[in-house]
């Protein structure tokens, strides 16, 4: 084996291929600059900027002041003016000190006279790390309410580089929520060319005929888990991966549901006005005819995420929360 | 709507210091800087009828219009939103080693706002080619200064963020250019950002529809002695730039513009209701 096959089939971690895209796209298009709290000389909460600002300088990699709104203002800005900005929330939790920004500056931008704001924000989200309630946060649907807006929230390496670069190509507003459980559990090999997913696709993760389950984020990895359990009680589950919040991929979800006529929505924000509701209500308006039985929804309770880990642990949808929904669909 | 009445000689004196490829993130009060970068009265009186000329399209009225290619930023209701926006033009300039500036400011009662601290800050922290002005006219909306801040001149802001702040006569339009001029010429040079207060009265209600009563009366006379445009008048008259029959005829040819303009855009069609659905997303990124 040469030194190159080697090198191609290393595995890299979530973590990994979203630093990887990074420095890719940072190196492909000189536009391209990041900004956020600790991401130069400290490489960034989580190290996905380790070694960028050794390697594309100070103004490339900006450390901010702690003031989301501010630096967020400021990607606006540097976006319409043509650069390509990346910024990362150390956590997601914070996004909302930027809220106002997002929703009535860089949203609504286009619409309101065709200046076009192209620039991504990384959000690293979601539980099950004890965070508590400032450090474990899905804030994805306070956006999902916001037109203007793109959302993607990839769950493996592979379209968590490829939709990276589909953000940062975008001309348009990007929320990139990376999902913290997943940084360092999950490997895969990458292509070694250079590659992106498509926003506004989602992709079937399992194939099935029995009953859909429509998620993102980390729990495609409890969807896949708990399809493995089904399947030896004869329960057929197709896993859909919407990886793309806004624009939500309708094709793929009616199209999985008049396949299966079962849906279960599956997510980790809250089950009130979630992203869930949302796509209830389109197969309700959409797929009425093809339903086999009720719509069933898998979402935490409606309270902030707990610090403790029992308290955590009762919150967080659960493998068998899903065979539950999985066996009561069944009998229909 | 809001007027500038009282205040023109802000937004005048400081677009006209400014160079054609400088960018402004105006306040809602600088009509004068739209028509120094050649909004006409017809494509603004369209916007304000909500016609499809105007530069929204209709999709957004009043005073909220811009244009990237005169280096308009299009104001943002929520105050203060646009002077974060303001420090990241400014630093693309800066990052891009172009010798360009970006000017911004708010009211008095825009400086309450967190995102006013956040912007001086940061172009402070980074010397951003960016100046910052609050043209402070003594009442936001119906809250006086003494209620909105605890200080007498908000360009004592300035020092808490390590960047100049300098007080000026908001209604003499030499004066705010020639501040203008000095803090333009200081970001240019590299020098960082420069916080101008441009002191004035706000000759009207907050918007058309404020009779104002809560300003008192002795002060809105006071201040009207120093309206801006007889003082810029006087100015000219003064040095030799003219005479009264030359502000007569300037004042004819004003009104003969707005009178097209306001055919104009009475003539222009309004947009179809399925136009709503246009622009939510864009294809690609300006040209810029
Ligand atoms: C964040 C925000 N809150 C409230 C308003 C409603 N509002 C519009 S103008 C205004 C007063 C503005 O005062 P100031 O900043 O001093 O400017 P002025 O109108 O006096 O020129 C208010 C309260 C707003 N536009 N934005």
């Amino acid at each position: 084996m040469t030194t190159e096959t080697v090198q191609r089939q290393q595995e890299v971690t979530y973590l990994e291929a979203i630093s990887q895209a990074l420095d890719e796209e940072m190196t492909r298009d000189e536009r391209v600059f990041l900004m956020g709290e600790d991401i130069g000389t400290y490489g960034g909460a989580f190290k996905i900027t380790e070694g960028f600002l050794q390697k594309y300088g100070e103004w490339r990699v900006l450390d901010t002041p702690l003031a989301e709104s501010g630096f967020v203002g400021a990607a606006i800005g540097a976006a319409m003016m043509g650069l390509r900005p990346v910024v990362e929330m150390q956590f997601a939790d914070f996004i909302s000190c930027a809220f106002d920004q997002i929703t009535e500056v860089a949203a609504k931008n286009h619409y309101r006279w065709g200046a076009a704001v192209p620039m991504v924000i990384r959000a690293p989200f979601g539980g099950g790390v004890h965070g508590g309630p400032f450090h474990s946060e899905c804030p994805e649907g306070w956006f999902f309410h916001s037109p203007g807006l793109k959302l993607v929230a990839p769950s493996t390496p592979y379209d968590a580089k490829g939709l990276l670069k589909a953000a940062i190509r975008d001309p348009n507003p990007v929320l990139y929520f990376e999902h913290k459980f997943l940084y360092r559990r999950i490997k895969a090999v990458l292509p070694s060319e250079d590659y992106i997913v498509p926003i506004g696709k989602a992709d079937v993760k399992r194939a099935g005929n029995d009953i859909s389950i429509i998620t993102y984020g980390a729990m495609v990895h409890l969807a896949l888990e708990a399809a493995q359990v089904l399947e030896k009680e004869g329960i057929d589950m197709e896993v859909v991966d919407l990886r793309t919040l806004i624009p939500l991929d309708k094709e793929t979800i009616y199209g999985s549901v008049r396949k299966t006529s079962k849906a279960i929505l599956l997510h980790e924000d809250n089950k009130t006005g979630g992203i869930g509701a949302e796509i209830a209500a389109l197969l309700a308006e959409e797929c009425f005819d093809c339903l086999d039985g009720p719509i069933l929804r898998i979402a935490p309770p409606d309270t902030p995420v707990p610090f403790s880990t029992p308290l955590e642990e009762y919150f967080l949808p659960k493998v068998s929360d899903i065979v539950g929904a999985a066996r009561k669909l069944a009998a229909y | 709507m809001y007027t500038s009445h009282g205040m023109e000689a802000i937004a005048v004196g400081y677009a006209s210091a400014l160079e054609r490829d400088d960018v402004i993130a105006p306040f809602h009060r600088d009509m004068g800087a739209f028509l120094i970068r050649g909004f006409t009265p017809g494509e603004i009186l369209a916007q304000y009828l909500g016609k499809r000329t105007g530069p929204s399209k209709g999709k957004d009225g009043n005073v909220h219009m811009g244009d990237l290619k005169r280096g308009m930023i299009s104001f943002v209701s929520h105050l203060a939103d646009n002077l974060p926006v303001a420090t990241g033009i400014a630093l693309a300039f800066k990052i891009r080693g172009e010798r360009r500036v970006a000017f911004t400011g708010t009211g008095d009662g825009g400086t309450s706002r967190g995102d006013f601290h956040e912007a001086m800050n940061f172009a402070a922290v980074r010397k951003l080619p960016v100046v910052i002005f609050c043209n402070n006219n003594q009442y936001a909306y119906s809250t006086p200064q003494r209620l909105q801040m605890a200080i007498h001149d908000v360009a004592d802001r300035a020092k808490a963020y390590g960047m100049p702040g300098e007080i000026v006569d908001g209604n003499d339009v030499a004066a705010v250019y020639v501040a203008s001029n000095r803090a333009i010429a200081r970001a240019r040079a590299g020098e960082g950002p420069t916080f101008l207060e441009f002191k004035t009265m706000r000759m009207h209600g907050h918007s058309e529809h404020d009779p104002a009563k809560y300003v008192p009366h002795e002060l809105l006379e006071e201040w009207k002695k120093k309206d801006p445009i007889l003082k810029a008048e006087q100015l000219l008259i003064q040095l030799g730039y003219g005479d009264a029959a030359y502000f007569q005829e300037i004042g004819e040819r004003v009104k003969k513009e707005v009178e097209a303009g306001v055919e104009f855009a009475e003539q222009s069609p309004l947009p179809e209701g399925p136009e709503v659905l246009e622009g939510v997303f864009a294809e690609e990124a300006n040209r810029y």
